[in-house]
């Protein structure tokens, strides 16, 4: 009972800190220049002149943005709160590591899962149908908790300076947008394709996405939900080990 | 680790605390034990192992070696956080949010119920000067305001024991006279408070005892006058007559050990300077003389800081 409540007194004190990272960081440049501008025009850029319909655009205009936007503020807050000499007086709080970690990830989800509305409004406007929008729902939050938890990971190497840390969130996140099924759906793909785009959580969430609003997905929803919930267990692992053991070498 | 109950009355028990960076020891097996409600002063030069010292007992590193409790709690666990309150060098606040936001943040962050985070933080804004710009933005606030207000970010969960690592380094004079002024009335209140600094005068005038850390060691713990007092050979008697004397007859007389000649005044070093100022005063009116000024000086903190590092403290 003792460690539950604990437990519960982290839980809330890591929604201070996602209070505290929502207020700060919302109007910063990297969430709307990479959250917001980027993938607008990286999708415009790619289905305009194409006469693609509604059903199959809007699904990867969502997993795009709900990608972009989950993964641009969670790798920066770290070394943003190292630079900025912050972040000794947090470690010094009543606060586990993890628990700093756990509100950088709820901040960065709660963004993500905001943001994802503005598709699905555009969409409905363009005409599409919903066929379970109570699974879609889920499938969204889960799918921003497990890309802002990969968004932490991009900021495990202890340095201070935001702008290194978005280069190599970007290297990843690139690659990851393209071998997604967002652009070229999973059916279309070769086969060393598809493997290659099992390894991205990125496709397992457009998967459903194109299940519920396409009415057709690759793979089963319950194969795609699976994958996303491994994938979000082992990034939050990997995020809250990690970030233990280089959250001292920041300050 | 699992945290231990308090025992003693001890507020802060350091034993054999050891902490190396690669082939770097910041820390070298040091010890000390600092008393509830005592002012302890950490005084060394940069590079001494200070920080890292405090970064250990406010949990932000971990010793390679040693025990370091807080009120009986390990150093770094939630419960020794909890009565901690932490003003870090360097630090700052969050200058994105106001003032009042970032003592609201600190407050909610350590599980102040939100009435008694509000009156505190009013009280504790008034009491730092900020009260009138509560509600601007802490970029908009000079150095010694931010100072201020992280100073009040530490204490409005109204910590047991407060770290201040350096508060005053840096700062203007009405800020620093501020900070100690706070910082006095807080420890008549009880507080514990752990103050590192290489502010010789800063240590003297508020610290009831101080450690004196010198390459990654501990060297001296005492009473600032303990210390002082016990460095020996560094008592002296400062005089200076109407007229000019002669300076070989004033370091002739008995008891002097050295002599030296300040501005328009002689400064005597003895080891009995309640002697040496009769030996003086017959002097001057065996000779005709009319002193103008005799003082005696104990040797300062600075001198004793000398004494025991071989640092020149001015550069420390």
């Amino acid at each position: 009972m003792l460690e539950l409540a604990a437990a519960r007194q982290q839980f809330r004190r890591a929604l201070v800190i996602a209070w505290k990272d929502i207020r700060i960081y919302y109007s910063k440049g990297p969430v709307i220049i990479f959250g917001v501008l980027f993938p607008i025009f990286l999708f415009l850029s790619f289905t305009i002149g194409r006469h693609l319909t509604a059903d199959f655009i809007i699904p990867g205009l969502l997993g795009m943005i709900l990608f972009f936007m989950a993964t641009s503020i969670s790798p920066i807050v770290m070394p943003w709160e190292a630079q900025a000499r912050t972040l000794e007086r947090l470690i010094s709080c009543p606060v586990k590591p993890e628990t700093i970690v756990m509100g950088d990830i709820i901040a960065s989800f709660t963004f993500g899962a905001a943001i994802s509305v503005v598709p699905v409004i555009i969409g409905l406007f363009m005409g599409i149908t919903i066929s379970n929008p109570l699974i879609l729902a889920l499938a969204i939050i889960l799918a921003a908790i497990c890309f802002a938890a990969l968004g932490v990971i991009f900021s495990i190497p202890p340095t201070n300076i935001p702008a290194t840390i978005n280069m190599i969130a970007t290297v990843v996140k690139f690659p990851v947008v393209f071998i997604s099924g967002i652009f070229i759906p999973l059916s279309e793909l070769p086969v060393w394709g598809q493997w290659i785009a099992y390894i991205s959580p990125l496709t397992y969430f457009t998967d459903i996405a194109r299940s519920y609003i396409q009415g057709q997905g690759y793979l089963p929803p319950a194969i795609d939900f699976a994958a996303l919930i491994g994938f979000t267990a082992v990034f939050l692992l990997v995020a809250m080990y990690m970030h233990r053991k280089t959250m001292p070498m920041r300050i | 680790m699992p945290d231990a109950v308090p025992v003693n009355s001890a507020a802060i028990e350091v034993r054999n605390l050891t902490k190396r960076y690669g082939a770097v020891t910041a820390v070298d097996n040091i010890g000390f034990a600092v008393g509830t409600g005592e002012f302890f002063g950490f005084l060394g030069p940069n590079g001494a192992g200070k920080t890292t010292t405090v970064r250990i007992l406010t949990g932000v590193i971990e010793a390679d070696n040693g025990v370091a409790l807080l009120k009986g709690y390990r150093a770094g666990s939630l419960k020794a956080k909890q009565i901690s309150g932490v003003v870090p060098e360097m630090a700052n606040a969050y200058v994105d949010l106001s003032a009042w936001d970032n003592l609201m943040l600190m407050a909610e962050i350590y599980g102040v119920a939100s009435s008694k985070a509000k009156e505190r933080s009013q009280a504790l804004l008034e009491s730092l000067g900020l009260l009138e710009r509560k509600d601007s933005l802490v970029k908009t606030y000079s150095k010694g305001m931010k100072q201020r207000l992280i100073l009040g970010m530490a204490l409005v969960s109204d910590p047991e024991v407060l770290f201040l690592d350096e508060p005053t380094s840096g700062l203007d004079v009405q800020s620093t006279r501020l900070i100690k002024d706070l910082l006095r009335s807080l420890n008549a209140g009880g507080k514990t408070i752990f103050l590192t600094t290489h502010d010789m005068d800063e240590a003297n005038q508020l610290c009831d005892r101080v450690a004196i850390i010198n390459k990654s060691k501990i060297i001296a713990i005492d009473a600032p006058e303990k210390l002082r007092m016990a460095t020996s050979g560094r008592h002296s008697v400062e005089v200076s007559f109407t007229e000019s004397v002669n300076p070989e007859s004033l370091a002739r007389l008995p008891g002097v050990k050295e002599f030296e000649k300040v501005g328009d005044k002689y400064r005597l070093y003895t080891d009995n300077p309640g002697k040496l100022v009769t030996t003086l005063v017959n002097y001057s009116s065996d000779a005709g003389l009319k002193i103008v000024t005799l003082n005696t000086l104990a040797p300062s903190l600075e001198d004793a800081f000398v004494a025991l590092t071989g640092v020149e403290a001015r550069h420390a």
